[in-house]
């Protein structure tokens, strides 16, 4: 039981980065690598600040403000100096190895001592119930399991729907039309790279928010744990367009949410049958690739049965 | 009023692909004035527009807007003033939006982007009336997505949208070109109600010698980056396509005479 919540929490967390993967590669078309930087970034942001006992709430929005900056980093080299957008957030990815190594002042740094958003929900949790665990449908699970699920589900609600919203405004409109068709948005007198600059800005600040909050969750941050959110945020915002379809926004943002849960679990369900953990990321990739030619063959198939259907 | 100041452009300069696109082009085109632009091929018609638009940066040369030295301004600045129809469908429009979404962002043209709610229902019921005046069948169907239009459709609703917000010129590269015959009628129809009501200084490029006969109370021929016809007035209003087509053939043959020329005294010189 607790492995299935502990799965649903990571899940939650992790659909922070896949709805910020969602705005980079779905919203813009934009192939932005920075996330891997970007997520160790707000977790390195994170937990500096709550070694030094700074408010958890607080460490949390900075993280998320350096990930603004890192995308918005990578929005101006791509568009105001012309590098290609995939060379842009490597090379910001790679220089936020050596910033975050910087700020973390080693390779990883624990949080566990220190007052963090989960210690806050151990306490309102336990407030609540009265209790240090509590049975749901014959499961024993514990406060801290049970409120952190509940945290973690209002924090990813709370930013779906703020999305949601944004993307219906002035500026989110212009930003969708942005990624959809850049010579329109240009003739209707929207600057288009500063558009690009905001939305990569916005994206990675999600990824980075899941980072720290990663890092709160986990009781840790480490350099290496950036390495391939991207592959898993695609591979959340994949799963959500095969549940869901692609038709409409809060359609989309749910869906992203929902694969980075389901994404979760199945990775879980694999390892508790025995994956090799080392092995994750190379199932993962092949997960995406096939996601992403699978459209294609399945179109190709059909073309050539109705071919042949005619002949 | 737009004035453009002996403007050139050169594509490609210094290689085997050079193409000198525009050379020294000087036109003042007045306030409510309706200019038709004709030319051969590759003759500089479309690359006018875009200098215009602000596409690309100039050789040489000054463009002036309602007063305004346009010339360095960047093509989403010159978007306030200009409004502008494409000759591919797929451009003007973002076809995995709305028709209101994209209708919503032309009424927003040139005002500054903050965080109000984008669909008002004071602004989708404007849509829908002035949708319906198009007369398309459209005004239900402001949720879809404007990729499930036709190319007519979207054309319509470019038209709609570049006008939506009186533009100091209107720019139409060759909007009709990728139709077929009756949903281009359809277009030129809607295009002419616009550009009168609203009394708007347009450029049109066209490649049908019928519609530069007909539209318009100006028009310019192009050949090889230079304007080299400029009929107004009643001159404009007496030209038949006939007329355009001889004129077409006159240019073509002043070319033979020059290559053949300049052959001549190649081998008497060199």
């Amino acid at each position: 039981m607790s492995l299935l919540l502990g799965a649903l929490t990571l899940g939650l967390i992790y659909s922070l980065i896949a709805l910020g993967v969602y705005i980079s590669f779905r919203i813009f078309a934009f192939p932005d690598i920075t996330a891997d930087g970007s997520s160790t970034l707000g977790a390195a942001l994170a937990a500096m600040l709550l070694v030094h006992g700074i408010n958890p709430a607080a460490a949390t929005m900075v993280g998320f403000g350096g990930g603004f900056l890192a995308g918005a980093f990578t929005g101006t080299l791509a568009t105001k100096f012309k590098i290609n957008g995939l060379l842009a957030g490597i090379l910001v990815m790679t220089g936020l190895y050596s910033v975050n190594l910087h700020i973390m002042g080693r390779s990883n740094l624990s949080v566990l001592g220190s007052s963090t958003l989960t210690t806050y929900a151990e306490r309102a949790g336990t407030a609540l119930v009265h209790h240090a665990s509590l049975s749901v449908l014959g499961w024993e699970i514990t406060a801290l399991e049970a409120s952190l699920l509940v945290g973690s589900f209002l924090v990813t609600a709370l930013v779906g729907c703020v999305m949601y919203i944004f993307f219906q405004t002035d500026i989110g409109t212009a930003m969708r039309a942005t990624g959809d068709n850049p010579e329109m948005i240009r003739a209707l007198a929207v600057n288009d790279q500063n558009m690009i600059i905001l939305g990569l800005a916005i994206s990675n600040g999600l990824v980075a928010l899941g980072g720290a909050l990663i890092v709160q969750y986990q009781g840790f941050a480490d350099i290496q744990m950036g390495i391939g959110v991207i592959v898993w945020g695609l591979a959340s915002v994949i799963i959500g367009e095969a549940l869901v379809g692609t038709r409409q926004l809060g359609l989309s943002i749910t869906g992203a949410v929902m694969g980075s849960v389901l994404f979760r679990l199945l990775v879980a369900i694999a390892l508790r049958l025995g994956l090799n953990p080392n092995d994750l990321k190379l199932v993962t990739a092949g997960f995406v690739f096939l996601a992403l030619i699978t459209p294609g063959l399945l179109k190709k198939l059909n073309r050539s049965r109705t071919g042949s259907a005619h002949a | 009023m737009l004035e453009i100041r002996s403007i050139s452009k050169t594509f490609n300069a210094g290689t085997p692909n050079e193409l000198r696109a525009l050379q020294n082009v000087s036109l003042t085109v007045e306030d409510r004035s309706f200019v038709v632009i004709i030319g051969t091929n590759g003759s500089g018609k479309s690359t006018l527009l875009n200098a215009v638009a602000g596409c690309f940066s100039l050789d040489a040369g000054a463009i002036f807007l309602a007063g305004k030295d346009v010339t360095g301004w960047p093509e989403h600045r010159r978007g306030r003033l200009i409004g502008r129809v494409f000759q591919n469908p797929f451009t003007g429009t973002a076809a995995n939006m709305t028709i209101a979404e994209n209708l919503a962002l032309a009424a927003h043209r040139g005002k500054r982007h903050g965080l109000d709610w984008l669909l008002s229902k004071n602004l989708v019921s404007q849509f829908r009336d002035r949708v319906r005046a198009l007369n398309m069948k459209l005004d239900d169907r402001l949720k879809d997505p404007i990729g499930s239009l036709s190319g007519g459709q979207r054309q319509a609703l470019t038209l709609l949208m570049a006008t939506w917000l009186r533009p100091e010129l209107l720019l139409l590269d060759e909007h009709t070109a990728a139709l077929d015959p009756k949903s281009a009628d359809r277009i030129i129809t809607v295009t002419e109600a616009i550009v009168r009501r609203d009394q708007l200084t347009t450029m049109m490029v066209t490649h049908s010698m019928q519609q530069a006969a007909s539209l318009g109370d100006r028009l310019i021929m192009m050949h090889r980056g230079r304007i080299v016809h400029d009929f107004r007035g009643a001159e404009k209003k007496r030209l038949r396509a006939d007329d355009l087509l001889a004129r077409f053939e006159e240019v073509r043959r002043a070319e033979l005479l020059d290559e053949s020329a300049a052959e001549m005294l190649r081998r008497a010189y060199v």
